[in-house]
């Protein structure tokens, strides 16, 4: 059997990334993410990367612009109000068509909010957190796995679509401890060299531009077509999820990362108690799964989100589902005070026999 | 196999120690744990809690609302989660510090062991945390003691090792007490 680690999701998302070849950090500490720049401020330097504890949040976002721009793979890691800061930045790298790793292990509430597990940042994760109608990339991990998984898809995800990718977890993901078989990266075929990147190699004679500035006579209009085509292409080709029991599934869950994990064993009790109950848990939040969903939902009576909020994701899976009666539960949790499986079962009991 | 763990004390006790040995002791028996820490403002002598979920298939949720057990090493634990745990379930309570003896349910077992004081018999207090993790282990058998030593083993530093043979001892003390007292 392969040897597995026993390491913290913060842990986990920043060996996924030195993995696959991130040699710059940019960042700021905050918790409950310190253990991300943690990790990486003591194993970068061997691998010949740098790490810089930038003054604030807005320099660290601004430094990843430049890295990105250059055509390193680099990444900054933040939670909720840090997130915030960086807004101005990441809208200027989906503008300029920078690809860069910003993982957000989210606090709860508005303002300085709560260390607590929540989601509550799925609205600016998803619907393009800063000015400009862009999107980024969203992968929602579930597990210390797939912290280190996602960690190597995002930086894929990014490179081929020269769009921001960001992970969005929580303190449940980020500090639990569990099992972690870290294997080797392996770059996909497709991924074209950086020929726009602004490198040493740029002795063709023809200039390189990065840019989000647009002023000429249509140019900006043109850039936002292309953006939102490439938009629609990834929820051609990249959406990923996964689905639990949806076979013969009367009462269809949703959830995503930590919320999906407290819904899987509601989930398990629910089928023992003999109800047809499934799960669709999407693992890409922008492109949202919203085909998988209508086709595994067609036969479904009914479809229950579970979040940690007060409702966000559930208004994507309306949308997905305009036929459908969609049901929701969730609250934002506080100290020490998050749903239990229990707690979503008797939700589940409730819908089913309704 | 689904069994789950909840685990709490101050700050000091090892709480966090114990939880981290259980659930890797699990993986090196090649099944699946999580650990979670409750994460507050930490102080020392704050209160510290975990909870372990283990399974031969995959964990599900990390959380849990009425763990099936709980280690309850301090009396601000006892009184918070005492109520908490599954009808049926274990408790394992620190009768050197926790004065209630639990009379007030009889849908639980109760192991009251004085961890205390068996630690400072054994020679050093802060063996508490083995000695409470040996008794559960013993009642429980979620794991071997085999693969708890092998975990500690591989938990702490090299330059610690010489303390491992009185961390032994400790969890070999609190399996004892538990197949006296439960048989």
């Amino acid at each position: 059997m392969t040897k597995r680690l026993f390491v913290k999701g913060n842990e986990a998302v920043a060996m996924g990334a030195l993995e696959a070849g991130c040699r710059y950090y940019f960042g700021y500490p905050i918790t409950p993410q310190s253990d991300v720049p943690e990790y990486i401020a003591r194993h970068l330097p061997a691998l010949g990367g740098q790490f810089i504890q930038a003054e604030s949040e807005i320099a660290s976002i601004n430094m990843l612009l430049g890295a990105a721009a250059c055509g390193a793979r680099a990444m900054t890691s933040s939670s909720s109000p840090g997130i915030s800061l960086k807004q101005e930045g990441i809208s200027y790298m989906a503008g300029s068509e920078c690809p860069g790793l910003i993982v957000n292990v989210c606090r709860s509430g508005p303002g300085l909010g709560g260390i607590d597990a929540s989601q509550a940042d799925y609205f600016q994760a998803v619907k393009g957190g800063g000015h400009g109608g862009y999107h980024i990339i969203v992968l929602a991990p579930d597990s210390v796995q797939e912290m280190y998984d996602l960690a190597m898809l995002a930086f894929d995800l990014s490179d081929r679509y020269r769009i921001p990718a960001m992970l969005l977890a929580d303190a449940v993901i980020g500090q639990m401890k569990e099992g972690l078989v870290a294997h080797k990266y392996v770059p996909p075929a497709d991924l074209a060299e950086k020929t726009w990147a602004l490198t040493e190699k740029c002795n063709s004679g023809k200039r390189k531009v990065v840019k989000s500035l647009r002023l000429g006579d249509g140019e900006m209009e043109a850039h936002n077509n292309n953006l939102h085509a490439r938009y629609a292409e990834m929820a051609q080709r990249e959406v990923r999820y996964e689905g639990l029991h949806l076979d013969d599934a009367e009462l269809v869950l949703t959830a995503f990362g930590s919320c999906a994990r407290i819904a899987k064993t509601a989930l398990r009790l629910a089928r023992e108690q003999g109800m047809k109950v499934g799960m669709l848990r999407p693992v890409t939040l922008f492109p949202f799964p919203a085909a998988p969903l209508r086709e595994h939902c067609a036969t479904a009576r009914k479809v229950l989100c579970f979040e940690l909020n007060n409702g966000q994701m559930v208004d994507d899976v309306r949308l997905a589902l305009p036929d459908k009666e969609v049901a929701f539960y969730g609250r934002a949790p506080g100290a020490g005070s998050l749903p239990t499986p229990e707690e979503f079962l008797a939700q589940i009991r409730t819908h089913y026999e309704a | 196999m689904n069994h789950d763990v909840f685990m709490a004390g101050f700050g000091g006790q090892g709480v966090l120690l114990m939880g981290n040995l259980l659930a890797y002791a699990t993986l090196i028996e090649g099944n699946n744990a999580s650990y979670f820490p409750a994460y507050g403002v930490e102080k020392r002598g704050g209160a510290a809690t975990c909870t372990v979920v283990m399974a031969d298939g995959a964990v599900g949720s990390p959380v849990v609302g009425e763990p099936e057990a709980a280690l309850l090493l301090n009396p601000l634990s006892m009184e918070k989660y005492y109520t908490k745990v599954r009808s049926g379930g274990f408790v394992l309570i620190n009768s050197s510090l926790v004065e209630d003896d639990g009379s007030s349910r009889a849908d639980v077992d109760k192991l009251l062991i004085p961890a205390n004081a068996m630690a400072l018999e054994i020679g050093n207090a802060r063996l508490v945390n083995m000695i409470a993790l040996g008794a559960y282990v013993q009642y429980s058998k979620v794991v071997s003691f085999t693969a708890l030593q092998q975990a500690l083993k591989e938990v702490l530093p090299e330059r610690n090792h010489r303390f491992l043979p009185m961390n032994h001892q400790a969890l070999e003390a609190g399996a004892a007490f538990c197949r006296e007292q439960l048989g």
